[in-house]
């Protein structure tokens, strides 16, 4: 089962990728001369279409399903298991399995993935249904779910690399599947390219950790963890505390992946995907792996406090900075592209106050919310006729009911009101923050406070003005507002329900207290650091309440300046136009690392080359010693074989050479 | 086969069926439809007798296999000495995979001088395999040298338009290099009495001596693999050379260099080795960072390719002077892959520059659209480049920098950005290529790939994706073999280390 549950994923991708590639294009081509005839009404199914949808989608269902079993199976105190598959790279003492680790974790992450992606596999036939690549998207989804599931069933730090790759692999087919749209092109190397910065420190962290404990093994590591913990070892030319230096390595690679500050840049950029890649990939599993990492890691992290505080900072700069982003962005998806940064944000710190256990209990409850709350997106963008800017919507609630129903429940989750889902695990983290007693800690809570009420305030500006308020689209795109067929309303619904109970039915399990027996030995939190613990004893009574006033105070801003005086927004951003120039130019990370990294890269490179390589190199080298001998070597180049006859003359001379030297004195 | 000279005619069989073409008569098409037939058939059973090389080998010993030892000149010591162990046993293997497919790849493209193409290409294999297998420096010699013949012709005769400059500056730095080799092997001789490489890897060499001996060779492989700064070679020859021969030139010839340090100057001049090995260190990162970011100024896709290269054969002399396990095997198995996936994207190149005849980069755009088979070839190949997990290219340049950084991490640290940077001009070229609009009429009539093009892909991809999901069944033939080589390094330094008080007190 726990093989069928990785490889399923593989095989349908397979099917799917040579049906694309080998069963010709069902719509291109066909007829090169009669152009657009029979574009208006063309809806019939056409058999690889419909092949490699049921392929795909009905392996991936199976999937969910076999990941719920194995989830009960294992947080249910059953077994935690490896299944070893065959040797992968055998290298001296250096030695690395393909195999599959089956424990809380992966069963948390299982059950994450494959239900997410058979929701976004089963929603796509609907939202693809007037693309002529079907296949081709098919067959990529369920690649990126295979690389996925490889990820997070690793036992060991290369396979998570592998994985991990993978799963950029994949991100880049799907940010860039309109391969035509140059923009398209842009963002899906930006995001290969940013998150190679971050997979750079990742390597560097395997080898540390390899250096540092003789595997890369997960339960060899983390025996070995104590001992070294306080240790020092030679980074470049300095001597550093071992393991803190091996996490921060390892943690730049979680923050190229989950977008956090610093390498976050791909990720407003990879929304030129497709709307249910966004969900799957970029909301809802891809970026969390991030989190998921520092969680399985969790036996080194924890005697490695001062990257834990690094951990902390960075998460909680991420939460705010990006919150507020998010205000000032008219893009729909963009807005929840920052969103989801934002809450990335969030799991980090709880991550670096050793609150693992709500950091997977936030990732758990965010991929449904956040999955709906795209999917919801696409459902409006597929009504809208592919428009996504805000500013071109409104006044279509009534039309789409149910859309509007499910964006709602996905934003009251993601506010984090009362028992919604949102509202378990972002308290129970905001409260571990607190509880942590620590400068870092407590900076993180505040920060998150404030995040918390930008966050139901975007929210609620995201819902106002898409839905409500006067229509301002075009007549031709409010005649043509539908809603969407059952075959993604269903995959919303499934969502809706996650993102409504998810929090209230695993709360005691992730966070509470069975979470001892849930997590088994999946995680380690020293005694003095579990914040969680902390959280649940020693907590003054405003801090549980305290967001829920900020999310009502975010969604109160957000009616008062957006329903009730439009006004008023035109009029901040006048009277503060460089601060939100500043910020709805995104902070300006693209523009610095454009400066600081792109240019200087192509300049030089085009200087090494001319100068280096040809004046230089070149120009002392062969091409000053050719100059001396041109006039020869062109006569001799009319001879066909003018070189080998020198070449072989020199080699005679060698010879001859050899000959004389060996009769004289041999 | 036991008892069969195997070494020798995997050697000489394509020397065999070049005497054959030599011998055929008829029309000009006859002529040519039975040289390119007798060519394909001889390297396919080449391919495949090679392959008794690799069941016959014996994976526990680390010494030389298959070993034909035949007195030649016996007044001078020099004797016809062939075997093989785990470090150049698979380049024969590779030498000869790649054979066939680059005949099929010039199947249809090679129009003029047909039969002389492919005697030179069969005569090139023989080289090739008789260089690798050699065990006495007089042989090793006359092969390593011999390659550069044909190589030429195939520059020069079947080249592009500035084959004369490319095939004058391959010539210039060549010469330079293998003049001092000869002088070295000479020393050698003079030392040892015997020109058998056994026998001198046995001997010890004064350290004075070594450091002479080490920068000679140096000079030679250096040249070949190429390291910065003398790479400016390649680019040029890559540029002018036919499809095929850039595969064989940097699928093959390139690791006659890497090939060449693992032979000669680690285990027969270990104490220079120690001493240099920071010299190769800088040259091989600042190989890694300033070929990169000259790949990434490119406009000619050949020279990208060409350039990339570079970078990746620093991978590798990194690897093998870090002197531990990982390093060393990471190099062999980056040269093994480097030959696989570099040859792979230059037949990639060879594709659409058969259809447009042009290397531009800028000409293209779009190739998705109407070559979706190609595309995944080369997105597949790219990938590999660029060091994917799951593909061979991963393999070797994740051990080549763990054991990078176990030697020291600054080097890890400063090739690692090789990460990035071959990822940015890779999907770089890979974009402008492929991906966007089709702007152009020729290019929109391009037609995708052929059955026989799909034949030469698949053998490629299936080794690439065997070697980066199963390396096992190559890293297991080399690591006794490199064991060895570290410990008969390891060992001498000690002695030397022992030896050196006393005879400096002498």
């Amino acid at each position: 089962m726990d093989v069928i549950v990785v490889f399923l994923p593989l095989l349908a991708f397979l099917i799917a990728g040579a049906i694309a590639l080998f069963a010709g294009a069902p719509h291109d081509d066909h007829g090169h001369g009669h152009g657009d005839h029979g574009h208006g009404g063309h809806h019939k199914a056409d058999w690889r279409d419909t092949a490699s949808q049921f392929v795909t989608a009905g392996s991936l269902l199976v999937c969910a399903v076999l990941s719920w079993v194995i989830f009960f199976q294992v947080v249910g105190g059953g077994a935690a298991r490896t299944v070893e598959l065959f040797t992968w790279i055998d290298s001296g003492t250096f030695e690395v399995s393909w195999a599959l680790r089956i424990d809380q974790l992966t069963a948390v992450m299982l059950v994450v993935v494959n239900t997410v992606s058979a929701m976004v596999h089963v929603y796509s036939i609907g939202y693809m249904s007037h693309d002529p690549n079907k296949p081709r998207f098919m067959a990529y989804l369920s690649l990126f779910t295979f690389f996925m599931l490889m990820l997070v069933t690793a036992d060991n730090l290369v396979q998570m690399f592998f994985g991990w790759e993978g799963v950029g692999l994949a991100s880049y087919l799907l940010i860039n599947f309109w391969y035509e749209k140059p923009s398209a092109n842009n963002a899906s190397m930006k995001a290969f390219l940013v998150n190679r910065v971050g997979d750079f420190g990742f390597a560097l962290g395997i080898f540390a950790i390899f250096v540092l404990t003789g595997s890369v093994t997960f339960d060899a590591i983390f025996a070995r963890a104590p001992e070294i913990a306080g240790t020092t070892m030679t980074f470049l030319s300095w001597e550093v505390p071992a393991l803190t230096v091996a996490c921060l390595l390892l943690f730049m690679g979680a923050m190229g992946k989950s977008a956090q500050l610093g390498l976050h840049t791909w990720l407003p950029d990879a929304m030129e995907g497709p709307t249910p890649v966004s969900a799957l990939i970029h909301a809802a599993t891809m970026v969390t792996a991030g989190v998921f990492m520092l969680c399985r890691l969790s036996p080194v992290y924890e005697y490695a406090p001062a990257a834990l505080e690094v951990v902390t900072v960075v998460g909680a700069l991420t939460a705010f900075v990006a919150a507020t982003i998010g205000m000032t962005q008219f893009d729909i998806k963009r807005v929840i592209a920052y969103s989801t940064m934002s809450q990335l944000g969030y799991m980090f710190f709880a991550v670096g106050v050793s609150a693992y256990g709500a950091a997977m209990f936030h990732l758990f409850t965010h991929a449904f919310f956040k999955a709906l709350l795209f999917l919801g997106a696409g459902s409006v963008i597929h009504a809208m006729s592919d428009e996504q800017d805000m500013r071109h919507m409104g006044g279509i609630w009534k039309h789409i009911k149910i859309t509007y129903a499910f964006m709602w429940i996905g934003n009251l989750a993601l506010a984090g009101l009362p028992f919604f889902a949102g509202y378990y695990s972002k308290d129970m983290i905001l409260e571990a923050a607190f509880a942590a007693h620590s400068p870092v800690g407590t900076f993180a809570f505040w920060l998150g406070i404030a995040a918390a009420v930008m966050t139901a305030f975007y929210s609620w500006r995201l819902l106002i003005m898409t839905f409500h308020g006067t229509p301002r689209a075009n007549e031709h795109v409010m005649a043509h507002v539908h809603e969407s067929p059952a075959v993604m309303l269903i995959p919303l619904g499934v969502l809706a329900a996650g993102a409504l109970f998810a929090g209230m039915l695993f709360h005691n399990g992730f966070v509470g207290d069975g979470r001892g027996e849930f997590w088994g030995a999946s995680i380690l939190v020293l005694e003095a650091n579990d914040s969680i613990e902390a959280a649940h004893h020693h907590l003054p009574g405003w801090v549980p309440v305290l967001p829920i006033f900020c999310g009502l105070i975010g969604i109160a801003l957000a009616y008062l300046l957006y329903m009730f005086f439009p006004g008023i927004p035109g009029a901040i951003v006048r009277t503060l136009s460089g601060a939100h120039r500043f910020i709805y130019n995104k902070w300006y990370f693209d523009e610095l690392y454009d400066w600081a990294f792109v240019r200087p890269a192509r300049a030089l490179g085009y200087g090494l080359w001319k100068s280096g390589d040809g004046a230089v190199i070149d120009g002392v080298g062969p091409d000053g010693v050719a100059a001396a001998t041109r006039d020869m070597a062109a006569r001799a180049a009319r001879l066909q074989s003018g070189y080998v006859y020198h070449y072989a003359f020199a080699m005679v001379i060698g010879v001859v050479l050899l000959i004389v030297w060996l009769s004289m004195f041999g | 086969m036991a008892g069969w000279p195997i070494l020798s005619i995997t050697t000489f069989l394509p020397l065999v069926g070049a005497l054959f073409i030599l011998i055929i008569r008829g029309t000009p098409e006859d002529v040519n439809r039975n040289a390119r037939n007798v060519a394909l058939w001889t390297t396919l059973i080449t391919f495949v007798l090679s392959l008794f090389i690799w069941i016959n080998f014996d994976p526990a010993n680390p010494n030389y296999q298959m070993v034909e030892k035949v007195a030649w000149i016996p007044t001078f010591n020099i004797s016809y000495h062939m075997g093989v162990d785990g470090i150049s046993m698979l380049f024969v293997i590779l030498s000869t995979f790649l054979m066939p497919l680059c005949i099929l790849a010039s199947w249809e493209s090679v129009k003029t001088r047909v039969k002389e193409y492919m005697i030179a290409f069969l005569v090139l294999e023989t080289l090739m395999v008789g260089m690798f297998c050699a065990l006495d420096f007089v042989v090793f010699y006359m092969f390593f040298e011999g390659v550069l013949i044909p190589m030429f012709l195939i520059i020069g005769v079947w080249g592009g338009a500035r084959r004369v400059y490319a095939a004058f500056k391959f010539f210039l730095y060549t010469l330079l290099g293998s003049v001092l080799m000869l002088l070295a092997i000479l020393a050698m001789y003079f030392l040892a009495g015997t020109t058998d490489i056994p026998t001198i890897t046995a001997t010890a060499i004064p350290r004075e001596m070594q450091m002479w001996l080490w920068l000679a060779f140096f000079a030679s492989f250096a040249v070949k693999v190429p390291m910065w700064p003398v790479h400016t070679w390649l680019p040029d020859a890559h540029v002018e050379a036919p499809t095929a021969g850039s595969v064989i030139l940097a699928g093959v010839l390139l690791k006659m260099g890497g090939y060449g340090f693992l032979r000669f100057n680690i285990p027969i001049m270990p104490e220079a080795t120690e001493f240099f090995a920071p010299m190769v260190f800088a040259l091989s990162v600042i190989a890694v960072i300033y070929t990169s970011l000259v790949a990434l100024a490119q406009e000619d896709m050949k020279k990208l390719i060409a350039y990339s290269s570079v970078a990746h054969m620093g991978f590798v002399t990194i690897g093998m002077f870090t002197l531990n396990q990982q390093g060393v095997e990471g190099s062999i198995f980056q040269m093994l892959s480097h030959g696989i996936v570099s040859g792979a994207l230059f037949l990639c190149v060879g594709v659409v520059y058969d259809r447009l005849h042009t290397r531009e980069i800028a000409r293209y755009g779009g190739l998705v659209h109407n070559m979706p088979k190609y595309a995944v070839v080369f997105m597949f190949m790219t990938l590999a480049s660029v060091g994917l997990p799951g593909t061979s290219g991963f393999v070797g340049e994740f051990l080549v920098l763990l054991g990078a950084y176990r030697a020291n991490t600054w080097v890890a640290f400063l090739a690692a950005t090789g990460l990035v940077l071959g990822a940015a001009y890779a999907l770089w070229l890979y974009r402008r290529v492929v991906f966007g609009k089709i702007t152009r009429d020729d290019v929109r009539a391009m037609a995708d790939m052929s059955p026989r093009e799909i034949a030469v892909f698949a053998p490629l991809i299936v080794v690439v994706l065997w070697m980066g999901i199963y390396p096992s069944s190559f890293l297991g033939v080399m690591s006794a073999s490199v064991e060895q080589l570290i410990t008969v390094y390891e060992t001498k330094l000690a002695a030397a280390a022992a030896v050196g008080p006393e005879l400096a007190a002498r």
